[in-house]
């Protein structure tokens, strides 16, 4: 079966200016890609490219197969919701989700129908008759998804629906576009700069930087095995921690040497590490340093270190010391001992770790 | 102005200027409307009033219109050299209305408009559009452009987004237009007196005529009677329509 989206070599350009540097994406059927990456990376601009709002430069889109490179939105077979929901402002509710079918001239009879299939689903029946401006945030969010539910398109497409609506309605609101994901098994497209939106909603994520693809993978593979520096610092909160080290071959692995200022180096040995150069980026997460008390598995190395900040976050409290002139942050329970000012063991799991290399930025791999 | 109105000949004559009538008579109305001589001409200011509204409510309706398409695409539907153009069309603003007239008198004439009451609309609906495609395309560049993406994504073309989703929200703006459109045109007396002939004069001009051609006595009554006439409609808009600017404001702030 033909994927339900795919871009190949597609560029776009301003002028002169590049805003997409050859984009090659490919979904399945059933597929949640999420488009993420810094403002003005072009996540938003490739999004309108795949619904024809904008025209391309070179390359060439299809839908379920169809070429739909020069093809009008209308016809492409997608339904859209926009950051400010984009909801017609003098037409009712109602109006507003079945507009789209009046224009296609579908019957009056199926339009109601639909109408009622669609505002039972997203539970906004007592809101039909009113108009957008007296619907709040997240009623607004959920008229706009129905305008885009009576569709019932191959593809949907999501420009940060959810940056809008305040802390709070965010979470609940994307448990909800998750399980409309789920229920409905239908391929959607969504675009957000929010990391955690990333990983939480995807199947498939695209990390995107100054037009070009980062790197391309499920969020397990984005957040373990980053493809360069830019996704590991981009992706995760507290970011992974970046820290140069040099290395020395031993005979079960390798050496990580970390310089530390007045202090001793941090030796920490890898014995999964085949082939490192000599000078290199070690890769971190929070959650793969330790507090040494609670030290589960013998193996991994431990370390003394001093602590800098301690910051409590409820769950977990995180901890800042001082690694190779950064600042490298610890996930720890939140029931440890660390204090400010003071030194205390520390466990590294490298694991997990990842290399990279400090010209190029590149993953190496382990 | 009203108290003169309402005076005869002989208090006017005999009493002071600010002073209210005595006995308050409307003869002077009468005449001014259906009586008083422009020249030769005795049929008041009936026909001219007719012949402005017959000249303005098109001109008015034809201009608003044109200029709210004009501002939806210059607002939303950028082309290249739409800047250019609605930079063009801002200058047209600043153009006198003397300097138009010889080159638009030989247009008319050869659109064989001339001194007709058509040709005049044609003349303040030319005029006309600088300003409202001003006022339009303002009030459009705040909508989002999104609202025309999702109605494009929605399958709407061109004109069923400007019917369907522009034309209901721009209230505010049309009566402004409207005002403003009204007031120029019913108030021209230049264009109409350059571009019409017998027959077609709009009020301004007949007001006018009345005015300067009278011959014997002159009836101040009459003349006050006159003014206020040809004052009424404009003031009229204002009030009627100022009332609805209101309510489209706020209309648009609960729109959020």
């Amino acid at each position: 079966m033909s994927p339900v989206l795919d871009i190949k070599n597609l560029s776009k350009n301003f002028g002169s200016i590049e805003i997409l540097k050859n984009i090659n994406i490919s979904i399945d059927e059933g597929d949640f890609l999420v488009l993420v990456g810094p403002s003005g990376c072009g996540k938003s601009t490739l999004l309108n490219c795949i619904a024809g709002l904008e025209p391309i430069s070179d390359g060439g889109i299809a839908i379920s197969g169809q070429d739909m490179t020069h093809v009008s939105p209308k016809d492409r077979n997608i339904a859209m919701v926009f950051q400010s929901y984009a909801l017609y402002p003098t037409m009712t509710v109602a109006k507003n989700i079945t507009f789209g079918m009046k224009v296609r001239g579908v019957e009056k009879e199926v339009q109601a129908q639909k109408l009622q299939e669609v505002s039972r689903q997203l539970q906004i029946e007592p809101l039909l008759n009113r108009r957008p401006g007296q619907l709040s945030g997240g009623q607004r969010q959920r008229v706009a998804m129905g305008r885009a539910l009576v569709r019932d398109p191959k593809l949907f497409l999501f420009d940060e629906p959810l940056s809008n609506l305040d802390a709070k309605l965010r979470v609940e609101m994307r448990t909800e576009i998750k399980k409309l994901h789920q229920s409905l098994g239908a391929s959607m497209v969504y675009v957000t700069h929010d990391q955690i939106e990333a990983m939480t909603l995807a199947t498939k994520i695209v990390v995107m930087k100054s037009g070009v693809i980062q790197q391309i993978g499920t969020p397990a593979e984005i957040y373990n095995r980053p493809a360069n520096l830019f996704v590991a610092d981009f992706m995760g909160s507290p970011a992974m921690n970046l820290v140069p080290a040099s290395t020395s071959k031993t005979s079960s692995g390798f050496d990580i040497i970390i310089r530390r200022v007045g202090e001793d180096p941090l030796v920490l040995s890898d014995t999964k590490a085949r082939d490192l150069p000599s000078e290199v980026m070690l890769g971190l997460r929070p959650e793969d340093i330790t507090d040494g008390q609670f030290r589960n598995g013998s193996a991994k190395p431990m370390a003394p270190c001093k602590v800098s900040v301690v910051e409590p976050a409820g769950a977990d409290t995180f901890v800042v010391l001082s690694l190779g002139g950064k600042e490298v942050t610890a996930r720890l329970q939140a029931e440890t001992s660390a204090e400010a000012g003071k030194s205390m063991e520390f466990c590294f799991d490298l694991n997990k770790a990842s290399y990279f290399d400090r010209d190029t930025g590149h993953r190496l791999s382990v | 102005m009203v108290t003169t109105s309402l005076k005869s000949l002989e208090e006017i004559r005999t009493g002071s200027l600010v002073a209210l009538p005595r006995v308050i008579t409307f003869e002077a109305w009468k005449t001014a409307w259906s009586g008083a001589c422009t020249g030769i001409q005795c049929e008041g200011l009936q026909p001219y009033f007719w012949n402005s509204v017959l000249l303005a409510v098109p001109a008015v309706i034809l201009s608003t219109l044109i200029g709210a398409l004009n501002g939806y695409v210059v607002a939303q539907w950028q082309f290249r050299g739409a800047n250019l153009i609605f930079s063009l069309m801002l200058f047209g603003c600043f153009i006198p209305f003397q300097v138009v007239l010889l080159p638009m008198a030989r247009m008319l004439g050869l659109m064989g408009l001339a001194g007709s009451i058509p040709g005049l609309i044609f003349v303040h609906v030319v005029y006309g559009i600088g300003f409202t495609t001003l006022f339009f395309r303002n009030y459009y560049v705040s909508i989002p452009a999104e609202l025309v993406k999702a109605a494009k994504v929605d399958g709407a073309g061109f004109y069923r987004i400007f019917w369907s989703i522009f034309l209901p929200l721009s209230l505010p703006i049309i009566v402004v237009t409207v005002i403003w459109q009204f007031t120029q045109i019913w108030n021209d007396f230049l264009f109409g007196v350059s571009f019409s002939q017998a027959g077609t004069q709009p009020i301004t001009v007949a007001l006018n005529n009345i005015v300067n051609s009278t011959t014997g006595v002159k009836e101040y009554n009459v003349d006050m009677a006159a003014a206020i006439i040809a004052a009424l409609p404009t003031l009229l808009v204002y009030v009627v329509a100022g009332k609805y600017f209101i309510r489209g404001l706020t209309a648009g702030s609960v729109k959020g």
